[in-house]
């Protein structure tokens, strides 16, 4: 397991769990980030901090700091939904 | 409106990001009101829907929000108007959800959260067209079905279609009642519920509805409890052992609430969409230049330099404008009056000069929120608050804080109107307290004459130039540390996690642009550009009372050669040094001597508290120049040069000495001389509690820094 704030920018993961009495967790549960749900650390922000996080058909901006309580199973290739390429 | 007593009430709930605004505009067609609720800096909107066959509906649009979990204002706000709580507002009839048809599952999260307050409910799938290019398949009508047959309607708000079916579903829930199906309870919860129920029927003597259980279980505020009047004694232990049931059967209980909604939703969803792709193409392949690591802070930057110049630069075209047109007025109606010379003083230095001290403010309003329109309703506006975020966290900003900062330079009006774009009201609160510290277009005259007259002829244009950067930085370098320690011990606010999502980038569409700017516009003018005439007012009757009028014959028949001009002059010079404010100034003087201010220094800075550029003209008045004097008067540079003490241990010396200058020039850096300023602090914070704070903080800062200027810079030279 590793924190979400450790992925590397392309990378994928698996949530494994959250702490839901913090106020950003909760948040992004009503985002429906839950644990079983696959996401995408899409990049860094130019300064390194704060990241933008894929799930769920959406991009979220969280903090670094706010990203740690976020516990995911490194996946190699394991792509949320693979896009079709468009004409 | 006379109806809209009468006429239902509807709630636009939704999303942030999903059109819900354009949905709002485009069905009561700009009839609306704008204000506040009372007491919270939560913004109402309310207008008027024709829903067919004679039916008028009052429509609410609600603040965008994820969760009904009351962790912020905005948040409460939606809880207390659909339960009814707001003793001014009526409780709506029925709910309209505003849902982003490309993102179904996280848009009907809040739907199913608000199925449980029982009010007849209609679904719009907004941005319909964008669904359809992504190739999503949507079923309305399957999914109208497993909603317990509600209203689910397709739109595009952008291009007005489907509008007309909103305003039927609108007219069909009203008549029908017809209810969302709710989500099922596991039984644990619903054991929950009931002992926390029963404990508040006891208690408080209320029967609590299905949604307020909820808010007691799931939510670590203490709102809903709040609301009931149920003391933290009573309500600690039985939310504990309800929360200790529920963990029991195997829920987080504060994971519960969403983990049930949205396992309900899929279900429901299942089959109902088909299709597409996750998310739009494009966006990514746009954020890949937007938010590239070298090309997007450039970007950043080009697009701020261009709104920057906008409102220092190209507001001061229509700015001059309103300043000739008041200027001409001024003209017109003086002579007219010139046989009652108080009416036309009140006439023109008071109420003409009211009535434009806000309306000079309009035309950077306009500009700011035209830009801020077309950078929030595009997707860039998140985008900049993702670059900018890492230089403000660590002072309890946030990447939001950037364009009201960036505007205070222009002037501090619009850049505290633009703090509304901040979702957290800690740090929207902290950044419209730094916001006053910006060195603002105003304090630049002051600079200038003070720099022209001392620093250049004295030192050259090298220290000159040096001066005038070093005064625009001192107000950054003491917002920084206030905004820190604001956040850090001062404010009791929850903060709000910093958490934003990238929408999908999108044309803005103008009409709501220029709606949102006109709208603000408007608003100013009615709340602070009410309190800022009147500040006008009243200064210039403490400037102009009480005066002899026989002032001007006595210096006549004193100095019979002067021309009737000097007359004049010196008659206003004699007139401000009898007024309220010229005793005032000679009574507090002793307060401003260890920063090196005579008694005409001090007048021109409490005459200035209203608007710091008027310490040129008062400077003018007092040293006999006349009040047309501007920063470039060579005769007003001429007679301060001149001027020396006349009385006291500093006799004979020059008043403005590097000293007193330099501190001058500190003090109306960080001092807080703006009625308006504090007019809209009050606006945008909700009450004079922190405008008075703001006030009293940066004018003893600048005091206690001017002091210390003027002392080190004294004993150095």
């Amino acid at each position: 397991m590793t924190p979400l704030s450790q992925l590397l920018p392309g990378q994928y993961g698996k949530l494994v769990s959250l702490s839901p009495e913090r106020a950003v967790d909760q948040r992004l549960m009503a985002l429906g980030l839950l644990p079983g749900m696959v996401l995408k650390l899409v990049r860094r922000a130019p300064l390194g901090d704060p990241i933008a996080v894929e799930f769920g058909g959406q991009v979220v901006s969280l903090r670094m700091a706010e990203a740690e309580s976020l516990w995911v199973d490194v996946a190699a290739d394991c792509p949320i939904q693979k896009p079709k390429a468009t004409p | 409106m006379s109806s809209s007593s009468h006429s239902p009430v509807v709630a636009l709930v939704g999303n942030p990001n999903t059109g819900k605004s354009t949905l709002f505009n485009a069905l009561t067609g700009l009839r609306q009101r704008v204000g506040n609720y009372p007491g919270v800096t939560v913004a109402r909107k309310s207008g008027q829907c024709d829903c067919g066959e004679g039916l008028k509906v009052e429509l609410i649009d609600l603040p965008g929000l994820y969760s009904l979990s009351a962790a912020s204002p905005d948040e409460q706000i939606v809880i207390d108007v659909l339960a009814g709580n707001l003793a001014q507002e009526r409780r709506p009839e029925a709910i309209v959800v505003v849902a982003d048809a490309t993102n179904l599952l996280r848009n009907l999260f809040i739907a199913s959260q608000l199925a449980e307050l029982r009010l007849p409910m209609a679904i719009v799938l907004n941005q319909a067209d964008i669904a359809e290019k992504q190739g999503l398949k949507i079923d309305t009508e399957l999914l109208s079905q497993r909603l317990g047959g509600i209203p689910v309607v397709m739109t595009s708000a952008w291009k007005g279609e489907g509008i007309a079916q909103v305003r039927k579903a609108i007219a069909s829930i009203l008549k029908q009642k017809i209810l969302m199906t709710q989500v099922v309870w596991p039984s644990e919860l619903k054991e929950a519920f009931g002992k926390i129920a029963e404990k508040v029927q006891v208690d408080t003597r209320k029967t609590p509805t299905a949604s307020t259980l909820q808010r007691l279980l799931f939510d670590t505020s203490p709102n809903a409890s709040e609301r009931l009047d149920w003391p933290m004694s009573q309500r600690e232990g039985v939310i504990r052992e309800a929360r200790d049931h529920v963990r029991r059967a195997g829920y987080n209980p504060l994971a519960a609430e969403p983990l049930i909604h949205y396992a309900h939703l899929r279900k429901i969803l299942d089959g109902v969409v088909s299709g597409g792709l996750v998310r739009a193409l494009r966006s990514a392949a746009v954020d890949r230049i937007l938010l590239h690591r070298i090309a997007g802070p450039v970007i950043f930057t080009s697009i701020m330099l261009g709104l920057f110049a906008s409102v220092f630069w190209l507001a001061k075209f229509p700015m001059e404008w309103i300043q000739l047109a008041v200027d001409a007025l001024k003209g017109v109606v003086a002579p007219a009056l010139v046989q009652y010379p108080m009416l036309q003083s009140l006439v023109a230095d008071g109420v003409i000069a009211g009535v434009g001290a806000f309306l000079v403010f309009l035309p950077q309003i306009l500009i700011l929120f035209f830009f801020i329109g077309i950078l929030e309703d595009s997707g860039y506006m998140a985008r900049a608050a993702f670059i900018m975020d890492r230089l403000f966290s660590w002072c309890g900003l946030n990447g939001k804080s950037f364009v009201p900062l960036l505007s205070g330079f222009a002037c501090a009006i619009p850049g505290l109107l633009s703090t509304r774009t901040i979702e957290d009201p800690k740090a929207r609160l902290a950044t419209a307290f730094a916001v006053p510290f910006m060195s603002c277009s105003a304090r630049f005259p002051v600079y200038a004459l003070m720099c022209a007259a001392f620093i250049g002829p004295l030192y050259g244009p090298g220290w000159e130039s040096v001066v005038m950067v070093g005064m625009h930085l001192i107000g950054l370098l003491f917002a920084v540390p206030t905004a820190f320690v604001l956040t850090r011990f001062v404010l009791r606010i929850r903060p709000q996690p910093f958490v934003l999502e990238l929408p999908r980038y999108q044309l803005p569409k103008p009409r709501d642009v220029l709606w949102r700017m006109w709208q603000n516009a408007a608003e100013f003018v009615s709340k602070a550009g009410t309190v800022i005439f009147a500040i006008t007012i009243i200064i210039w009757a403490l400037c102009y009372f009480p005066r002899s009028p026989e002032l001007a014959e006595k210096i006549r028949s004193e100095n019979p050669t002067l021309s009737a001009n000097e007359v004049q002059l010196r008659a206003q010079a004699a007139g401000i040094e009898q007024s309220w404010m010229g005793r005032f100034g000679k009574t507090v003087q002793p307060i401003f001597d260890p920063c090196g201010f005579d008694w005409k220094i001090t007048v021109g800075v409490l005459a200035s508290f209203p608007a710091r550029e008027v310490i040129v003209s008062t400077l003018g008045i007092t040293y006999s120049i006349g009040q047309d004097a501007e920063a470039d008067s060579q005769d007003l540079r001429q007679a301060m040069q001149q001027a020396k003490w006349m009385e006291g241990p500093r006799v004979g010396k020059p008043i403005f000495s590097l000293a007193a200058v330099l501190a001058l020039m500190v003090f109306f850096a960080l001092c807080s001389q703006c009625g308006p300023t504090i007019a809209t602090l009050a606006q945008e914070s909700g009450g004079w509690k922190w405008a008075a704070a703001s006030f009293f903080y940066m004018t003893f800062l600048a005091w206690v820094m001017a002091v210390i200027v003027y002392q080190v810079v004294v004993r150095l030279s």
